[in-house]
């Protein structure tokens, strides 16, 4: 296992800059995803990572020596690709050993090596058969276990989970999660799905056109995006975005004023802006309650989702548009009707014109809905 | 009607027209091509009179003879001109098929100066036949002494076969996914043992095709051993069928004897090669 470090690494495909300087500490033992939409080069940084892509410029060290330009077999790495890449015309036993036999093991060394995965991944039944023959599930861990045998210092995977359905999924995402925990290694995961992300990582590393947004633990994200992109991004579903205007900036208690008119208070230190600043109020779905009495905002509810434990209702709330509420799923409002909902001050996210966060004041950091 | 749509399981009676259609064209395209292996093979056992008497009749009890057989096997060195067409044959087909995959899959995989330089070659090599250099390449032959070899033989046909397999076999490199080489790369295989051990052997199929569009020309070949390995040593079965044929007489027995024999081999290549693409196309289509 290493730790592995980034420091200004930039990647140029002819004349398109993909990567514009990424710097990026993993400790020892970390699982650290990489999320963002597709093409802002969380693939690419990946495949830098393992070499099978050459770096543009910056360094690039695994277990504190640097591997610029090694070849991904020099670098101790082990990928798993989302597609699984399993060799189609060697039986599962086969793919696992393929890496080791090459690399010249004896034959008895990696017999136990393959069958210690085969037994930690439950495959050790299906050594004899052919990738085809497998479902997805099967070959997602037949991968992995092909990753595992070569014990290297550092695991990338590839959106290991996209490829699989719904259910299969949150099992393997379970199993992946728990297998880390055995392993303690040291694991780079890129995806775009934030589920995945919130769950799995020790640190998130959000993404966006190529450049490193936001670094944090899953709920320091959650909390504190230090952008719009990441607030955006962290959280299911979206947070709502109102634009707001200030009407009286202060360390602690900002007012705002929303386009209709209506008056918000908001626990957030606007210190920094003026009256009159165009700003962006971000709510999540979560934290807005039917019963909650500050900040009090009247809509037509124009949907309802049913998820069974909770619902999601799009209220139009007029002028400003739409915005989506997570009640509880015993609510028993229907389509057209006109409900009233607030949101305590602290629970509320302010963004600058440039999308930088400001900062909460006695942020309450508690997810669950007040009900 | 009930028969007949059980008779045709395919979905209802709308394909019924469609399949009948389709199967006369197969049917008119197989009696056209075998009708002249079959009228070789019949007359082989026949009289010369017969022959000519009755060209497309069966050999009866009148008729029947196999005087054909016994001057090719035992008047000539029929064995070893099989002999010969087998091995230039073999050689030829194994060294297109590792050659033009190998230089398949450069192609493809790497990215190199003089990599559209290459193709294009290749590709003008398909389109102008290698007879056209036949006087060149007779020349560059005796200069470097291979005349009456059959070294000489496989290397022309080496060179007729692989631009076209080249072409084929790049098409196929191309849908092997990209991710299977990459991932070979971390498990640190060469570039060798990937191209042996992960790219060959998904290329069977393809290859299977290669080695039949290959091998056909160069076993039915008369050209090329006529002009650069006559010798009675080196000749191949087509070169030693040609002795039977006079200026004045031909002896139609023998010639369609030797004829009907040199079907033999090059039919057992083509079933083993035959099959292994049959496998090579079902096991694709079922994921």
């Amino acid at each position: 296992m290493a730790s592995v470090k980034l420091n200004d690494i930039k990647k140029r495909f002819g004349d398109v800059d993909v990567l514009h300087g990424i710097d990026l500490d993993i400790k020892d033992g970390e699982f650290v995803v990489l999320i963002g939409e597709s093409g802002c080069g969380k693939s690419t940084l990946l495949r830098l990572l393992s070499g099978l892509e050459d770096i543009t410029e910056g360094d690039l060290y695994i277990d504190e020596e640097r591997v610029n330009g090694r070849s991904p077999a020099k670098r101790g790495i082990a990928m798993v690709f989302q597609s699984y890449a399993l060799y189609p015309h060697m039986n599962v036993f086969k793919n696992m050993a393929f890496g080791l036999k090459i690399s010249g093991k004896d034959k008895a060394f990696v017999n136990n090596k393959v069958m210690e995965a085969a037994k930690k991944l439950k495959i050790d039944h299906l050594l004899e058969r052919l990738p085809r023959e497998l479902s997805g599930g099967q070959r997602q861990r037949v991968a992995i276990g092909r990753a595992i045998v070569r014990d290297p210092k550092v695991f990338l995977f590839d959106e290991p989970l996209s490829n699989l359905d719904a259910s299969l999924r949150v099992q393997t995402r379970v199993e992946l999660g728990k297998l880390h925990q055995e392993l303690k290694a040291t694991v780079v995961y890129v995806t775009h799905d934030q589920v995945e992300a919130m769950t799995l990582g020790d640190k998130i590393v959000v993404m966006n056109k190529g450049r490193v947004e936001q670094v944090g633990a899953p709920l320091d994200l959650y909390h504190h995006p230090k952008t719009q992109f990441v607030a955006g991004f962290i959280g299911s579903p979206k947070m709502n975005f109102l634009k707001a205007k200030i009407s009286q900036s202060a360390p602690e208690n900002t007012q705002l004023v929303l386009e209709s008119g209506r008056v918000i208070q908001a626990s957030v230190d606007s210190s920094s802006l003026k009256q009159g600043d165009i700003v962006q109020l971000g709510m999540r779905p979560e934290h807005m309650a039917l019963n909650c009495e500050s900040n009090m905002v009247e809509g037509k509810v124009t949907l309802i989702e049913h998820l069974g434990e909770l619902s999601y209702l799009y209220v139009d709330i007029g002028q400003e548009g739409e915005i989506v509420l997570k009640v509880d799923g015993d609510n028993q409002h229907q389509a057209g009707d006109q409900i009233t909902f607030g949101i305590q001050p602290n629970r509320l996210y302010l963004f600058d014109h440039q999308g930088n966060a400001l900062t909460r004041v006695n942020a309450h950091t508690s997810a669950a809905i007040p009900l | 009607m009930k028969l007949l749509s059980r008779l045709i399981p395919s979905s209802g009676m709308r394909q019924v027209p469609k399949s009948v259609t389709v199967h006369a064209v197969l049917l008119a395209y197989t009696v056209i091509a075998l009708f002249p292996i079959i009228v070789v093979v019949i007359n082989a056992f026949k009289e010369r009179r017969a022959i000519f008497r009755d060209p497309l009749g069966l050999p009866d009890s009148d008729s029947f003879t196999l005087v054909g057989f016994q001057q090719v096997l035992l008047r000539s060195d029929f064995g070893l001109y099989s002999w010969n067409s087998l091995v230039v044959t073999i050689l030829a087909v194994g060294l297109v098929l590792l050659l033009g995959a190998m230089a398949a899959w450069a192609l493809t995989e790497y990215k190199f100066k003089g990599n559209l330089l290459i193709t294009f070659l290749f590709a003008m090599g398909i389109m102008i036949p290698i007879r056209l250099g036949t006087v060149s390449i007779l020349s560059l032959m005796v200069s470097l002494d291979l005349v009456n070899t059959l070294t000489a033989l496989v290397l022309v046909y080496i060179a007729q076969g692989l631009p076209l397999a080249v072409y084929i076999l790049s098409e196929f490199v191309r849908t092997i996914p990209k991710e299977l080489t990459e991932a070979a790369r971390c498990d640190s295989v060469s570039e060798y043992k990937i191209f042996f051990c992960v790219i060959l052997p998904l290329l069977k199929p393809a290859m299977a095709t290669v080695a039949v569009f290959t091998m056909i020309p160069i076993w039915n070949d008369l050209w090329f051993p006529l002009i650069l390995a006559p010798g009675e040593e080196t000749r191949t079965i087509t070169l030693g069928v040609q002795q039977f044929v006079g200026q004045y007489v031909t002896d139609w027995n023998s010639v369609l004897s030797a004829l009907t024999l040199a079907i033999v081999p090059v039919l057992i290549l083509y079933t083993i090669f035959s099959r292994q693409l049959i496998r090579g196309l079902t096991s694709g289509a079922v994921k």
